[in-house]
C-alpha cells in the first residue's frame, strides 16, 4: 500500500476536522476526501479511522461497501453507462460493448493514456430517454454508438 | 418589460441539451437587441418534447419543442417571444394533450414555477399547507394525513399516517424526519423530477412532518447518481432558511426545523428504509432486522419518519385542501393520485400523474404512443428491478395496488418499463439475478449467495443445458429467496424472474448451444 502524500493526508485531515462534529460523519468524510483527491486512498483509512474514533475495519467496510467510493485514481473524465432495465430496452448491452471496444478497457478500468474511466452505473433517473451515459456529473439522453464516440472525441487531447 | 422564456435545468432535459439551448437563445437575444429573462424551470415530463422552451406571453405560456441549438435563430425569426408560429410550435403548454389529461397535484408546481424561488413558489399555493399546519393541534395534521388516505409511494404502500401516529406518540428527547431520495428502481424518475422542478414542495412536506410528530431534524438521503437535484435542492433548502421557512423559527411559529441533504453512494439497498438509517448514520448499508420499526427506533436510536419523496411531497397538498380533497381521487384503498413514469422502449416517455385507476394500454398507447422502434411491446416490468415482467396480454389491469397484486405484480415506485419484440425473457431473468448478486448487502445468505447461483443457473439455460432440470432448481431456489431475505431484494428479486418463467416460458426452452456439453450431470 502505498503511503499517504503529504498532500493527501492535509487533505483528509481536513475534510475530517470539517466534518467529525456532525451525526453519522463516514460517508460524508469519504465524500469530501473522494470530491478533492478523486478516490479514497487505502492509506487514508488509518487515520480517518483514528481521528473519528472508529476502527479501521469499520472504515474499510464503508469504503468497500459502496459502490461509489473508489480506491484507485480515476482517469481525468469518469464515463457511467447505464446498464439498468430501461436502458437495455433501449439497446444498453450493445452501447456497453462499444464503450468498452472504444475505450478498450472493461468497467472499473482506466485507459492506459489515463484518460477515461470507465463505470457501469445502474439508473441514473433518465430512463425517459434512455440509453443514458454520464460523463463527469453531465448527463446524456439517447446516446446512440455515434452520439457516444462524439462525446468521446470532444474530451480526448489533440 | 422583458420576455419570461422557461428552459428547464432538469436533468433529462439538459441530457437532450438543455443547457446549449439557454446559451444560445441568450446570445440570439443579445444579438438582436431583445430583451429577455429565461427561467431555468423543472420539466413538464414530456421527454420527447425536451428541450422545451415556453414564453410567457399575452395569450399565456406558450411551448416549442423539442428545440435543439440549431432552431434558436429560426425561432426568433419566427418571433417566437409573441407567439409566433413555428415548425416546433406546440401551442399552449397547458393545452398539450399529454398534459392536458392529467390530474397534477403533486407536479402541479413542476415545470410551471422557478424551482428555487419561494415568491414564485408562494405565489403558486406554496406554503399553505404548512401555515394551515402550524394553525393545527399536531394530532390533526397526523389526523388528516391519516384520513386522506396516503399511501407511501416508495414501493411498500405503507399507510403514511400509521406512520406518522407511530413516531408522534413516541416520548422522545430527539426525533426525525428523513426523506428517502435513493430512487434507485430502473424506470423511476419522479422523485429526481420533484426535487429539481418544485424542491420547496418536498421541504415544505417535511416541514409540516416535523411539526406534526415533533421533529426537529430532518434529512434527504440522496443518492449521488443525482447530482442535478443536490445542487437545486441544496438551493432551496438555503432560500428557505432565508425566508424563515427553515431553522429555529419556523414562520415565527416558535417551532424549529432544520434540514439537510446527505449523499448516499451509490448502493441500491439504501433504498431499503433500514438500510437508509445503517448510511446515514455512516455505517455499511445493511438492512436492519425489524421490529423495532424506525418509526420507534429509527435514526441513531430515536423514533424517526422514513418516508418517500413523492409521499412528503404530497403532504402539502393534503394540509391545503383538505383530506377530503385529496381522497376524492383515487379508486378503492389507492386513494389520490400517482406520478407514473413511462420508460424504456416507448415513443412518448415520460411522466404521467394521474388518479389511480388508469390502464397499462392507455399508458402505453395513448401517452406512450407504443414502442420507439415500432415493434410491438412485447412485455412491461412495473415496480423497478424487483417487479413483475408483465405480458401484452394483461396491459388492460388497472394501475393500482390491488389490481396489480391481483395478478401477482406490484406498482412499487410506478415506474414501467416497456420492452418490445426482441427481448429475450430469459436474459432479463439473468440480469435480474445478477443486479441481486451486485446489490445485495451481504446479511441474508438466501440473497447474498443465492443470486450467484441463479446467475450460474440461468446461464446454463442460456445455453440449453439441461434446461427443465435448471428451471425446476431455479424456481425451489426463487422459493428458497422469497422466504428467507429479511428485506424485498432478496425477498422480490424472484417476483421477475418467476413472472418471466410463468409467461414467456418459451424464452427458456433453448437448444443446447453448439459446442456446449450435452445435458447430462450438468446440474
Amino acid at each position: 500500500m502505498q503511503a499517504l502524500a503529504p498532500s493527501q493526508q492535509e487533505v483528509v485531515l481536513r475534510v475530517v476536522t470539517a466534518m467529525k462534529s456532525r451525526p453519522g460523519p463516514l460517508l460524508e468524510v469519504l465524500h469530501g476526501v473522494q470530491d478533492t483527491l478523486g478516490f479514497v486512498p487505502p492509506a487514508a483509512i488509518a487515520l480517518i479511522a483514528e481521528e473519528l474514533n472508529l476502527s479501521r475495519a469499520e472504515v474499510h467496510g464503508v469504503v468497500t461497501f459502496y459502490h461509489h467510493f473508489r480506491k484507485h485514481p480515476p482517469g481525468r473524465h469518469t464515463v457511467q453507462v447505464c446498464r439498468a432495465e430501461s436502458c437495455q430496452a433501449m439497446g444498453a448491452e450493445a452501447l456497453v460493448a462499444h464503450a468498452k471496444r472504444k475505450l478498450g478497457v472493461g468497467f472499473e478500468q482506466t485507459t492506459a493514456d489515463g484518460q477515461f474511466s470507465l463505470d457501469a452505473v445502474y439508473c441514473l433517473g433518465n430512463c425517459a430517454c434512455s440509453p443514458a451515459v454520464m460523463i463527469d456529473g453531465d448527463l446524456f439522453g439517447r446516446v446512440t454508438p455515434q452520439s457516444f464516440d462524439a462525446l468521446i472525441a470532444e474530451l480526448t487531447p489533440k | 418589460m422583458s420576455t419570461v422564456v422557461y428552459i428547464p435545468r432538469d436533468a433529462g432535459a439538459l441530457s437532450l441539451g438543455a443547457e446549449l439551448v439557454a446559451t444560445a437563445v441568450i446570445t440570439e437575444a443579445k444579438k438582436r437587441n431583445l430583451g429577455l429573462r429565461v427561467i431555468r424551470n423543472g420539466s413538464r415530463g414530456i421527454y420527447s418534447l425536451e428541450p422545451l422552451v415556453e414564453v410567457q406571453t399575452a395569450n399565456g405560456r406558450l411551448a416549442y419543442g423539442p428545440v435543439t441549438v440549431a432552431d434558436v435563430a429560426s425561432l426568433f425569426d419566427a418571433n417566437f417571444l409573441t407567439g409566433g408560429a413555428h415548425r416546433l410550435s406546440q401551442g399552449p403548454s397547458e393545452e398539450i394533450p399529454y398534459l392536458k389529461s392529467q390530474q397534477r397535484l403533486t407536479f402541479e408546481r413542476v415545470g410551471v414555477i422557478d424551482p428555487t424561488d419561494i415568491a414564485d413558489y408562494v405565489a403558486h399555493g406554496g406554503y399553505r399547507g404548512l401555515r394551515n399546519a402550524l394553525a393545527l393541534e399536531p394530532v390533526a395534521i397526523v389526523q388528516a394525513v391519516l384520513e386522506s388516505g396516503l399511501r407511501g409511494r416508495g414501493g411498500a404502500a405503507f399507510p403514511t399516517g400509521i406512520k406518522w401516529k407511530t413516531t408522534a406518540d413516541q416520548a422522545a428527547d430527539q426525533k426525525y424526519v428523513t426523506c428517502n431520495a435513493d430512487e434507485g428502481d430502473s424506470g423511476t424518475f419522479a422523485d429526481r423530477m420533484l426535487m429539481e422542478g418544485d424542491p420547496l414542495m418536498l421541504v415544505e412536506g417535511m416541514t409540516i412532518a416535523g411539526v406534526a410528530v415533533g421533529a426537529t431534524q430532518g434529512f434527504v438521503y440522496l443518492r449521488a447518481e443525482y447530482p442535478h437535484a443536490q445542487k437545486i435542492l441544496n438551493e432551496a433548502i438555503a432560500s428557505a432558511y432565508r425566508m424563515g421557512y427553515l431553522g429555529n423559527d419556523v414562520l415565527g411559529s416558535g417551532k424549529r426545523f432544520d434540514l439537510e441533504v446527505r449523499m448516499g453512494a451509490g448502493a441500491y439497498i439504501c433504498g431499503e428504509e433500514t438500510s437508509m438509517l445503517e448510511s446515514l448514520e455512516g455505517r455499511r448499508g445493511e438492512v436492519r432486522v425489524r421490529p423495532p420499526l424506525p418509526a420507534i427506533k429509527g435514526l441513531f436510536g430515536k423514533p424517526t419518519i422514513v418516508n418517500n419523496v413523492i409521499s412528503l411531497a404530497s403532504v402539502p397538498v393534503i394540509l391545503d385542501k383538505g383530506a377530503e380533497f385529496y381522497k376524492s381521487f383515487g379508486t378503492g384503498k389507492s386513494r389520490g393520485t400517482l406520478p407514473i413514469q413511462l420508460a424504456g422502449n416507448v415513443k412518448n416517455g415520460g411522466l404521467i400523474e394521474r388518479a389511480f385507476g388508469v390502464t397499462l394500454k392507455e399508458l402505453l398507447y395513448d401517452y406512450g404512443g407504443g414502442s420507439a422502434s415500432g415493434r410491438p411491446i412485447r412485455a412491461v416490468q412495473v415496480g423497478g428491478p424487483l417487479g413483475a415482467y408483465i405480458p401484452a396480454g394483461q396491459f388492460d389491469t388497472p394501475v393500482d395496488y390491488e389490481a396489480l397484486s391481483g395478478i401477482g405484480a406490484l406498482l412499487g415506485h410506478g415506474g414501467i418499463v416497456a420492452f418490445d419484440d426482441t427481448v429475450d425473457m430469459a436474459v432479463m431473468a439473468r440480469y435480474a439475478m445478477e443486479f441481486c448478486a451486485i446489490e445485495s448487502c451481504g446479511k441474508c445468505t438466501p440473497c447474498r449467495i443465492g443470486s450467484t447461483r441463479g446467475v450460474e443457473i440461468l446461464d446454463k439455460i442460456l445455453q440449453g443445458v439441461a434446461t427443465d432440470q435448471n428451471v425446476a432448481l431455479l424456481e425451489e431456489l426463487c422459493e428458497t429467496m422469497l422466504n428467507g431475505s429479511l428485506c424485498g431484494l432478496g425477498g422480490m428479486t424472484p417476483f421477475p424472474v418467476q413472472s418471466a418463467l410463468k409467461y414467456f416460458p418459451e424464452d427458456f426452452r433453448r437448444a443446447p448451444a453448439k459446442g456446449t456439453r450435452t445435458a447430462q450431470g450438468m446440474r
